[in-house]
């Protein structure tokens, strides 16, 4: 009966050792990197110990990215969120127009996000843009969406939000159809005005809808880079550098590999425990049925 | 307390799809309505109008002495029990019976003591801070009846409350919704498809069918003097035997009335061979096709030269025998006319009327 013992293993080996090799391994392999000094090319790797840590926390441009990484996906989250929730509740009815809009909003989900950062810098482009032309039109003042530490972080929070606004509004019409009728009804014979009936039914029978949009959302904003490399490169005077396109920056243009490294230990560890709070905490205070 | 008017009321969906046409009803204060019909018949669109969670195409509600048409329905002193009976998933059974009491802003102190003693009466005291999913059946449905009445209304509605329960339950939820009318002496209107549940539940029954009052009458009455076939059909189990008209004529003689077109009878009034025979009847010799045994009764599927019918006996089965002679009395028969409707009859309607039978065999 030895071979018996030994049969299951067998069986799950294939698919163990593609995830060692492929997800763990890169994993352990960063932690490794993080704490030596390497250029990408040279043999040598340096053994630094907590060096690179220590450089990072004391660097005042590793803080600012943090800073812009978190703002970025804070208020990424909530308008994409907010907004998507107002908009289900508008276009939670039976008819053709509101088909329409709902497939309007949905349609930047399926572009690239390459696509769409050149539709947007187009858009915002100071002197050619849209926006200003159409800021103009109303005699307003051009706006230097791109190209000014102050509202570059902003604008590309714009671009996200407009992104993420169709699938989240999807999602949540169907978290809202899902709703039994019936709850309405009774709701309606115990006299419940229309505030409370959305606070005490409607959104906790959304909660696991929304929770989802939210681990959803987190993560996808966390690790945003595609626009950022593309529109900003993370200026005007690193106003738009966030976390991974620091890391990309690091280890594949200045070929800082252990302190990129760190940084990707640093990221790895954010996630980790956002992924921890998300289980623990919210989902105790996510109803589902 | 409070009586229900319906008048002359109408409700269609979309393009001409009438449910309900042109309906009147009365529903008396503190009785036991029930609402009963197949399927599709318009009894929860009924109910669901006099709740206020469908308007009407045409017609009046009254309540009381209030015409309610444009009245919400959280302001029509009404409390529904629902089928599936919509508890509010999120809120625990306290939060359930509470929220409508919160609504109607009354006092913490004063909401606690209803709740707790509403608890007290269907027996949740020790469930309270229990969420709905993690109830029985039983007690869902508990907690359903607690909402309702912790509101103190004027009027009870029930949907089909004990259709997700079991044979079982279900039993013993109909005897205790029975007490609670008794006690309470508030309006209930109760819908359901099952006909037993309207008869041993309601003191007065509503039949409809595809949107029409068939009758309305107390449980009995709706038994004994069916106001038309369908009532006829429904009503009872298995349902009334109608045979047709020529058919009855080859045994008995020309029917001299000329409305009449059917004639039914009861399983349970025809009589077989083995049992004492009626004073006179229609004598019919058939065949046994099958037999259902159900304990106290059995239940015959017989061919005769003047149709199949149904026959129900409170005899011993006949496992061994093929051929019966039956007999139905005369004064069990119900006639009626092409449209369905019932006709009634002074005297027995035939010419010749069938032999006399004194206690014999019949040949």
């Amino acid at each position: 009966m030895r071979s018996a013992k030994w049969r299951p293993y067998f069986f799950v080996a294939p698919a163990i050792i593609v995830f060692l090799v492929f997800f763990i391994q890169p994993i352990f392999y960063m932690i490794y990197l993080s704490f030596h000094d390497w250029n990408f090319i040279s043999p040598d790797k340096t053994f630094v110990g907590l060096g690179n840590f220590k450089d990072l926390l004391s660097d005042p441009m590793f803080l600012e990215v943090i800073r812009n990484t978190l703002m970025y996906t804070f208020f990424t989250v909530l308008f994409s969120i907010s907004l998507a929730l107002l908009m289900s509740i508008w276009l939670n009815k039976q008819g053709w127009m509101y088909s329409f809009v709902q497939g309007a909003v949905f349609s930047p989900h399926i572009i690239s996000l390459v696509s769409i950062a050149m539709l947007w810098m187009w858009i915002m482009d100071a002197d050619y843009g849209l926006l200003n032309w159409v800021l103009s039109l109303v005699g307003l003042e051009k706006v230097p969406w791109l190209t000014d530490p102050n509202t570059a972080l902003s604008s590309l929070i714009i671009i996200a939000v407009w992104k993420n606004i169709g699938y989240f509004t999807l999602i949540i019409i169907a978290g809202l159809q899902s709703i039994p009728k019936h709850l309405y009804e009774a709701a309606a014979l115990d006299r419940t005005p229309p505030w409370r009936r959305f606070a005490k039914i409607t959104f906790p029978m959304l909660s696991p809808s929304l929770f989802f949009l939210t681990i959803i959302g987190i993560l996808d904003s966390i690790k945003v880079f595609e626009t950022i490399s593309i529109i900003t490169k993370g200026g005007p005077l690193n106003s738009t550098n966030t976390l991974v396109y620091y890391i990309y920056e690091n280890g594949f243009i200045f070929f800082k590999i252990g302190y990129a490294s760190a940084a990707g230990v640093i990221l790895l560890v954010i996630l980790s425990i956002l992924t921890l709070l998300y289980f623990k905490v919210l989902s105790k205070r996510v109803h589902y049925q | 307390m409070a009586k229900i008017q319906l008048k002359n009321v109408s409700k269609a969906y979309g393009n001409n799809k009438k449910v309900i046409e042109d309906m009147n009803l009365d529903i008396q204060d503190g009785s036991f309505t029930v609402l009963v019909g197949p399927s599709g018949c318009g009894k929860s669109t009924t109910l669901r109008i006099i709740a206020g969670l469908e308007d009407v195409s045409a017609g009046e509600i009254w309540i009381g002495d209030q015409l309610v048409n444009d009245v919400a329905p959280g302001k029509r002193g009404i409390s529904m029990v629902f089928q599936n009976y919509a508890l509010y998933p999120t809120m625990s059974v306290r939060g359930n019976i509470e929220f409508g009491l919160e609504n109607m802003k009354i006092p913490k102190a004063e909401r606690k003591k209803m709740v707790e003693e509403i608890a007290e009466i269907v027996d949740l005291t020790e469930y309270l801070d229990k969420k709905p999913q993690n109830l029985s059946g039983g007690q869902r449905q508990r907690v359903a009846l607690a909402r309702a009445m912790v509101k103190k209304p004027d009027v009870f509605i029930f949907d089909e409350p004990l259709s997700n329960l079991d044979a079982k339950l279900r039993g013993q939820m109909r005897t205790e919704l029975i007490q609670l009318h008794k006690r309470l002496g508030t309006t209930f209107i109760y819908v359901t498809h099952d006909q037993v549940e309207a008869m041993s539940m309601g003191d007065e029954i509503v039949i409809l069918d595809k949107g029409h009052i068939m009758q309305q009458a107390a449980p009995m009455e709706v038994y004994h003097n069916p106001a038309n076939q369908f009532v006829a059909n429904f009503i009872g189990t298995p349902s009334m035997n109608i045979l047709s008209k020529s058919m009855v004529e080859e045994k008995t003689g020309t029917i001299t009335d000329e409305r009449i077109s059917y004639v039914g009878f009861r399983p349970e009034h025809a009589a077989m061979q083995v049992e004492k025979l009626a004073a006179s009847g229609i004598n019919l010799s058939c065949e046994i096709i099958t037999m259902e045994t159900l304990g106290s009764e059995t239940l015959y599927l017989v061919n005769s030269d003047a149709g199949q019918f149904q026959v129900k006996s409170f005899q011993a089965p006949l496992v061994e025998t093929k051929k019966v002679d039956i007999t139905i009395p005369m004064d069990k028969l119900y006639y009626f006319d092409t449209q369905g409707n019932r006709v009634f009859v002074e005297d027995i309607p035939f010419q010749t009327p069938a032999r006399e039978v004194r206690g014999e065999v019949l040949v």
